[in-house]
């Protein structure tokens, strides 16, 4: 007993340092502290990138309505690209991008749900075994070979069999088909997967055959999802620069038909951007494009959320 | 037509599709393999481009090309990682982490010419720096750091939540056992995303046009130290790389026989992906047998 009060005495001295020590941090909640103020930091230098990327591309792209005052309807509507003698309509490029994405979207998705149904219901053991890799391997394909193909395969192709240049719209459509094909596929698997089991079963079951189960059953509670997939490709398809650029002719005049040389916003940018000098009319007025492409990107996004929501609500009723 | 024929046309229909699907694939690499390999070779591999015409060798391309994945690995993976653990460990369910969460999917889902345009605006236009091997990493971490971050936030959120217990009941802080337990179980599905964008990063060239430059000047490789002009290391010199020279000769090149060096390069480029992709599954197996213990 003596004893013990004796040593407590003898920490009553270093009292001061005792209390410190309890209620000062431990090791373990410094470390803490650390970690929380380094991956804090890390999204902040995302959200910082996102930010700038969103606040420099939209004032850049303003500037043509705000320093040269062109009016912004004449700018969406207006037919005639020339920007070094003052004349910006950028319909034709709007117009050619519209164009190729939506082609595209619609030759690739009768191609990508078929696979996707071989895959999820037909067979899914050669759909993971072999067509697992083959989407793989055509998403890893980089867009410049896919453009070098369109060029040495697919233009003289066209210019075979419906003569002209073979440069346009067809010959990009063609292109996009491939590259959108893997992403519209990989999703619509995912969708077709997430189709609950006994849907099937209770169609099966009801003496349904294979076909009229996939298409009655399977592919309407999908939809959602299966927009999804297209819409996903479009932004793709609505971005993608270097291919399509190698294969339309990138001529900036209102596309007439489907075999003539067209241009999209991505593939004006691309051969336009270097030529022009900062500040100028002509430079201005390809961040417009810029911005466009950039506007259309968050539409997309946004599309998606709608019909994310709209499916939820459809599986909860 | 009865329910019975009509399923046996769609099945047959469908099963057409999967090989015109499969045919498409193994047309485009028999193509370029046909068509490019013969003109590969070590000459090819490691000569120089002539300025001029965009014909000759691709080696200094080579370099560039892996040069600047490195440097973007080098700085994005650090940046994604720490975004993921904090979206995988720290975020809580509130408006702001859902708004942190769109912010990511929006630059995923930007077209990457505009994260190139965007590079361009910033470095070459605003801070001068000119095209640059530096210009153009980082626009490429722009560009992988979205897909990164929620590679290694699903692999870290994969990861069983008793571990975390675990850790925190032996009174480890909640960042030592992210980095100490989680990290490491985790690891196969991370190093599998980091090699499979590596792919994705080697083979893109819209963002890099404007950033990385469009000219490979010849540099010294005997000149090892990165602040020296004409070394192949310094940061500021402008470097085209693979990508982006198949993209030059088809587009701008004069080179009479360009048909047949694009054709070379994109075999060169494909291989290049394709060992990604081939080593990106066998390390993350791997990986996971190590790490698992399991067979």
């Amino acid at each position: 007993m003596e004893q013990t009060n004796f040593q407590l005495k003898k920490q009553d001295v270093q009292s001061n340092e005792w209390s410190a020590r309890l209620h000062h941090a431990t090791r373990a909640t410094r470390e803490d502290w650390l970690g929380r103020g380094i991956s804090y930091l890390c999204i902040g230098v995302i959200i910082l990138v996102v930010a700038s990327m969103l606040w420099f591309i939209t004032s850049k792209g303003l500037a043509t309505f705000t320093q040269n005052h062109v009016n912004v309807w004449q700018f969406l509507t207006g037919t005639n690209w020339s920007p070094d003698t003052g004349h910006i309509g950028a319909a034709p490029m709007i117009v050619g991008s519209f164009a190729v994405t939506f082609a595209a979207a619609i030759v690739a998705t009768p191609f990508a749900v078929g696979t996707a149904i071989f895959m999820t219901e037909i067979s899914p053991n050669k759909g993971r075994k072999l067509l697992q890799p083959v989407i793989e391997l055509l998403v890893g394909i980089p867009s410049v070979v896919y453009g070098f193909i369109g060029l040495a395969v697919v233009v003289p192709f066209m210019r075979h069999l419906v003569g002209g240049s073979g440069f346009g719209i067809i010959s990009a459509t063609f292109v996009l088909f491939v590259m959108v094909l893997p992403t519209i596929t990989s999703m619509t698997v995912d969708s077709l997967r997430a189709v609950p089991r006994h849907y099937k079963e209770a169609s099966l079951a009801l003496g349904a055959t294979r076909w009229q189960t996939v298409s009655r059953v399977i592919l309407r509670s999908a939809t959602p999802g299966i927009l999804t997939a297209i819409i996903f490709g479009m932004a793709r398809a609505f971005g993608e620069a270097l291919a399509v650029q190698m294969v339309i002719g990138n001529a900036a005049v209102m596309p007439k038909n489907l075999i003539s040389a067209a241009s999209t916003l991505t593939s004006q940018l691309t051969s336009g951007i270097g030529d022009t000098i900062d500040g100028t009319l002509p430079n201005n007025a390809l961040w417009s494009l810029a911005l466009i492409l950039l506007l259309m990107s968050l539409f997309f996004n946004a599309l998606v959320r709608v019909i994310a929501k709209r499916g939820q609500l459809k599986h909860e009723r | 037509m009865n329910a019975k024929r009509k399923d046996f046309v769609a099945t047959v229909m469908i099963n057409l599709i999967v090989a015109a699907v499969v045919g498409i694939l193994v047309f485009l690499l028999t193509y370029i393999l046909v068509a490019g390999l013969p003109h590969v070779s070590w000459t090819f591999l490691t000569g120089t481009t002539d300025a001029f015409s965009g014909a000759g060798g691709i080696g200094v391309q080579l370099f560039n090309s892996f040069y600047l994945l490195v440097l973007t690995m080098l700085i994005s993976i650090p940046i994604s990682l720490g975004a993921g653990i904090y979206l995988a460990e720290y975020a809580k369910d509130n408006w702001r982490t859902s708004l942190i969460r769109s912010a990511i999917e929006v630059l995923s889902s930007l077209p990457s010419v505009v994260v190139g345009l965007f590079g361009f605006l910033l470095f070459v236009v605003k801070f001068k720096i000119g095209f640059s091997v530096i210009s153009g990493a980082i626009a490429l971490t722009f560009f992988n750091l979205p897909l990164l971050t929620r590679n290694i936030e699903e692999s870290l959120s994969a990861v069983s939540s008793s571990q975390r217990e675990a850790g925190l009941s032996l009174g480890l802080s909640k960042w030592k056992t992210e980095i100490g337990i989680i990290l490491p179980v985790a690891l196969p599905g991370i190093v599998t995303g980091v090699v499979l964008s590596a792919g994705r990063v080697f083979g893109e060239a819209a963002a890099l046009i404007y950033t990385a430059g469009q000219s490979a000047p010849v540099t010294n490789f005997g000149d090892w130290n990165p602040m020296n002009a004409d070394s192949p290391l310094n940061p500021f010199r402008p470097a085209e790389t693979l990508a982006v020279h198949i993209w030059k000769i088809n587009t701008e090149g004069l080179a009479t026989n360009a048909a047949a060096l694009s054709a070379a390069a994109s075999a060169v480029l494909i291989i290049a992906v394709l060992l990604f992709n081939l080593s990106a599954r066998l390390l993350g197996n791997y990986l996971y047998r190590r790490v698992t213990a399991s067979k």
